[in-house]
């Protein structure tokens, strides 16, 4: 009962709210293709430090937003967020002893794995697929951008 | 029980079914709904278009705050332009309106000559309805996508498949309506193909998007049609979706390649992609003959040549 109270329900909420409209606000050209996924960086992080907050809902929910906002096919990045969270979820007791620097690269692959799940679903509902090799490139911008990113979500909660 | 998320629940313990229970639900629903979206979009309005349009309702805040901050940076450069910058704006304005009448006054005589001609006795309506301003709330214009995303939707009447123009241009088409807001593909998207005619010799084609916004392509037009750099194109109406002769494009580039069997034609469209901040929403009377053409009128003119005995 207590456990339950202390969960940041509210820090994931509005955490993940800033990261969707970091992740769909306008930007320029050159800087909306190595954008990363917010979304699924801050998601990753909830995930490691407070997987019970949302539990797969949560990243499920998010995911299924970005496709309504961004028009896409329903549910793919909703199934592709939710991978990446049930993946960081289980490794979650192991990924909280290592530093920033070393979850970087555990980052990377999820980053990879969200990239790699909605690729192969736009594939498969005929969507013209990105060739640029811009795409492969946000998920090494999020790695780098996961101990800032890190550490300013976890500044709305006290770590367990 | 608990495979999956073993560890988690140990720590924890007893919070209901693990991590692993839960994904692999979430991954079946996952699954489901995009292939239903995916079943949806290939016949027509599904179950799903209905859920989509209420999901469109609760993320229309979020949409909204996303704008903010350019809609903050355009009242703010709008509240400090001077009174100078204004007054240009005005005279402007009043001289393109003083021009714009004087086309309307020819027009006016037009319409009256070509209500003759037709042997009608009566001058017809405007095929244009009804229209609707909306305002652009967010843009993209990539190579994959061109689309835009407007303040208006489907508690203002608007529908899918409506034509969405500018003052200058068909602009596009409304893709996709939420509440509030709907979603309009851009005549430049790669996925979008208008049908167009050529003013000058009446020549009917397909305008296809190239996912730039600065051009339109025409592949299909055999080398002996009459098109020209220069030429105006406008809708055709047999899309069953524009009415005839809204103005399109305008052809910048024709080349004819005697190896190839089509001509390689591009045109620049006329609304501008990039720039309009507002677009109009139209309505067009069913009745009118420069409405687009209805199934029946169609098939007419599809129907399989008589055979000669």
């Amino acid at each position: 009962m207590n456990l339950a109270r202390r969960e940041p329900r509210w820090a994931v909420t509005f955490s993940v709210l800033l990261a969707l409209i970091a992740q769909v606000i306008p930007l320029p050209d050159w800087l909306s293709v190595i954008r990363p996924s917010f979304v699924a960086l801050v998601i990753v992080y909830w995930s490691i430090y407070a997987p019970h907050a949302g539990g797969i809902f949560a990243p499920w929910l998010a995911g299924l937003s970005l496709d309504v906002f961004k028009g896409e096919v329903l549910a793919q990045n909703a199934l592709a967020i939710a991978l990446i969270a049930y993946i960081t979820m289980t490794l979650h007791q192991r990924l909280r002893n290592q530093t920033l620097v070393q979850q970087s690269l555990f980052v990377f692959l999820m980053l990879m794995v969200n990239e790699v799940v909605v690729w192969g679903i736009e594939g498969w509902s005929n969507h013209h697929s990105i060739s640029t090799p811009w795409r492969w490139i946000q998920p090494m911008i999020g790695a780098m951008l996961w101990p800032f990113i890190a550490l300013l979500v976890g500044r709305t909660h006290t770590r367990t | 029980m608990a495979v999956f998320g073993a560890a988690t629940s140990r720590s924890f313990g007893g919070r209901g079914p693990s991590f692993g229970f839960r994904f692999f639900c979430y991954a079946i629903l996952s699954v489901v709904l995009m292939f239903y979206d995916r079943r949806g979009q290939e016949q027509g309005r599904g179950w799903l278009d209905t859920a989509r349009y209420g999901l469109q309702a609760a993320i229309y805040p979020l949409q909204l705050a996303v704008n903010s901050p350019s809609a903050a940076w355009r009242w703010l450069e709008e509240s400090f332009t001077t009174r100078e910058t204004l007054r240009a704006e005005v005279d402007q304005l009043r001289e393109d309106l003083r021009i714009q009448k004087l086309v309307t006054l020819r027009q006016a005589a037009l319409e009256q000559e070509n209500a003759r001609l037709r042997g009608l006795n009566a001058l017809l309506p405007n095929v244009i309805d009804k229209r609707l301003v909306g305002e652009v709330i967010n843009a993209e214009y990539t190579q994959l996508r061109q689309r835009l995303l407007v303040n208006r939707g489907g508690t203002h009447g608007v529908f899918k498949g409506q034509p969405v123009v500018t003052g200058d241009g068909v602009l596009g088409q409304v893709f996709r309506t939420g509440p509030f807001s709907s979603e309009i593909i851009l005549i430049t998207d790669a996925e979008h193909g208008l049908p167009v005619q050529v003013v000058r010799s009446g020549v009917r084609t397909t305008a296809l998007g190239t996912g730039f916004s600065t051009s339109l392509e025409l592949p299909f037009v055999p080398h002996n049609y009459d098109v020209k750099v220069g030429d105006l194109l406008v809708t055709s109406g047999l899309d069953q979706k524009f009415p005839f002769g809204l103005p399109v494009a305008r052809v910048t580039k024709v080349e004819r390649d005697p190896k190839q069997p089509l001509a390689q034609i591009y045109a620049v469209p006329l609304a501008g992609i990039e720039s309009d901040r507002e677009v109009l929403f139209i309505w067009q009377r069913t009745d009118h003959p420069a409405a687009h053409a209805t199934p029946e009128a169609l098939a007419v003119e599809a129907a399989p040549p008589v055979k000669q005995p």
